[in-house]
């Protein structure tokens, strides 16, 4: 979890393309098993749909409130995780100091927690009686059950994955021409503004489609510290989660929606991290 | 009924409970119970069964110790409980879930299973709860009844769920519309809204403000009597063991209602 980014660094892993693979017969039969546990309870949700209903679920009132506030929350999430998140891959790739491991690993620690507990700890920080509640309060800002609540749970738990991709991608780009561009005497931040940057750009971008599709499916934090109320904090996946308790039919094809946005930011992903490969 | 279920599946919930000490709860069910003991008020079941009983999260206090008693009272035999949301439970058992008990904490949920033909003969009424006001300790927001609601920072359940319909049945009764800031999934999520200072007030079963006492206090809805919530029981078709029906007894029969009205359950409309 410590390591370089396996999100996107596809420039030094790219191995034999065709032709002689050098596997054993055997391990594509259990790497087949392996994509068929993921397909098919997509397939069976596929499946499950019904479709003479679909256009009529998805567009009800309720489901519409719930798409729009998924996607204006994840893409605020998603921009804070671009300006938070991009300083600091910079920070964990380009310098040293003590404690930078473990730094690494604190940062990285929301993709591995459950996210109720990053609910709870959130709820702990800028609740009304959380560390900085009372501070926030005086300043007249009251963040808990408003859409504010819903970005910062999302913020949360997508950050890591911004933070991975970019340093992943800062570290195998090497700082070749950032030297070259400093004994030339460029500052520091035109090195950053117009080599860096520039040099790690389709790592950045499928950084920020991942933390997006992670803000998109966040549902354990929202629920603990955001709450639950349409068109404020009731997220695509909550009313999903609701829905089941009285129209399951409407659960699976507000699923299938989430499914097809998620494809949607694979392909997106994907198409960006491999434009890096020069 | 943890803190706040994150995945559809209650998994964790359906662990196995832990097999509880024996000769200490005879002692305790007979000191709760007058007739649990010695009268014989309570049939027993066949010897050496495992039943596995799924029950609404509310029912966990009440339902574990009706285990042990149960236990104590069938050498041999042992239950396993497994506590979700009711209508969490009833997708578990259409899917095939292995129980040989349901609990409901709502009518509408027990029939779902009933139509389905999973419920082996007429399942029973066994207790009532109603709704009540759960604030946080000192009551911040000062209310005082149900009218006092529409003005402070509320949370309560969607009206798709059990505890959410009987709080659109209460402002349908009262004539008070509420606006809450938001409409939770399940009642353990509003208590948890109350208990963390969140909220100011919350609407919780009165049974879930009795378990929660000194974490909140609970401002009573004399109007939520009016429109309670039934908890209906019955044995899954087809074949649940002989000890499934011994269970709905003992629940039905004098040992589970003392323990059901301590924790603070109405009784059954049938017995006032």
């Amino acid at each position: 979890m410590t390591g370089t980014a396996p999100l996107a660094a596809p420039d030094r892993v790219r191995g034999p393309r065709a032709g002689f693979s050098g596997l054993p017969l055997w391990l594509f039969v259990v790497a087949a098993l392996g994509a068929l546990f993921i397909l098919l309870p997509l397939a069976a949700i596929v499946v499950r749909v019904d479709w003479t209903r679909f256009p009529e679920l998805v567009t009800s009132e309720s489901s519409i409130a719930a798409l729009k506030l998924s996607l204006t929350t994840s893409a605020a999430a998603t921009t804070l995780c671009i300006l938070a998140g991009t300083p600091m891959a910079l920070v964990l790739a380009r310098s040293a100091f003590p404690g930078q491991q473990v730094l690494r690993a604190l940062v990285l620690l929301p993709l591995v927690l459950p996210p109720v507990v990053g609910g709870i700890a959130l709820l702990y920080t800028f609740g009304r009686q959380g560390l900085l509640g009372g501070t926030l309060s005086t300043l007249g800002v009251d963040i808990a059950f408003s859409t504010t609540a819903v970005v910062l749970a999302q913020t949360f738990v997508a950050l890591p994955f911004l933070v991975l991709s970019l340093e992943g991608a800062l570290r195998s780009a090497g700082g070749r021409y950032e030297a070259v561009a400093a004994t030339l005497g460029a500052s520091p931040t035109t090195v950053l503004r117009r080599v860096t940057i520039p040099l790690v750009l389709p790592g950045l971008l499928s950084g920020a489609v991942l933390s997006f599709a992670r803000a998109l499916g966040e549902f354990g934090a929202t629920l603990t510290f955001a709450g639950s109320l349409q068109g404020v904090t009731r997220t695509l996946p909550l009313e999903i989660y609701l829905q089941r308790e009285t129209d399951p039919d409407a659960a699976v094809a507000l699923s299938l929606v989430l499914v097809a946005v998620a494809v949607l930011v694979v392909a997106l992903a994907h198409r960006s991290s491999g434009s890096a490969v020069r | 009924m943890s803190p706040a279920a994150p995945s559809p599946a209650a998994g964790t919930n359906g662990r196995r409970q832990p097999r509880h000490r024996r000769g200490g709860p005879i002692l305790l069910a007979c000191a709760m119970a007058l007739t649990g003991c010695g009268g014989g008020a309570d049939p027993a079941g066949g010897d050496g069964e495992t039943i596995t009983v799924f029950a609404a999260a509310s029912l966990r206090g009440v339902f574990e110790s009706l285990a042990e008693d149960y236990e104590a009272r069938n050498p041999g035999s042992e239950v396993v409980l497994n506590f979700a949301g009711s209508s969490d439970l009833a997708t578990q058992i259409e899917a095939g879930a292995p129980a040989d008990v349901f609990a409901s904490a709502d009518a509408p949920t027990m029939e779902r299973l009933a139509e389905a033909g999973l419920i082996d003969g007429e399942p029973g009424e066994f207790a009532r709860n109603r709704l009540t006001i759960a604030v946080p300790p000192g009551n911040p927001a000062g209310v005082e009844g149900f009218t006092d609601l529409a003005g402070v920072r509320l949370v309560a359940c969607a009206p798709q769920v059990p505890c959410g319909a009987a709080a659109t049945r209460i402002q349908e009764i009262t004539g008070v519309r509420l606006s809450p800031v938001s409409e939770e999934s399940s009642v353990t999520e509003v208590l948890g809204k109350v208990i963390s200072g969140e909220a100011d007030a919350g609407l919780v079963y009165v049974t879930d403000a009795l378990a929660a006492a000194g974490k909140v206090e609970a401002v009573s809805i004399p109007e939520a009597a009016e429109v309670p919530n039934s908890y209906l029981i019955g044995a899954v078709a087809p074949g649940a063991p002989e000890g499934a029906q011994a269970f709905i007894d003992t629940v039905t029969g004098s040992t589970g209602q003392t323990l059901l009205k301590d924790a603070g359950f109405q009784p059954p409309a049938d017995r006032p």
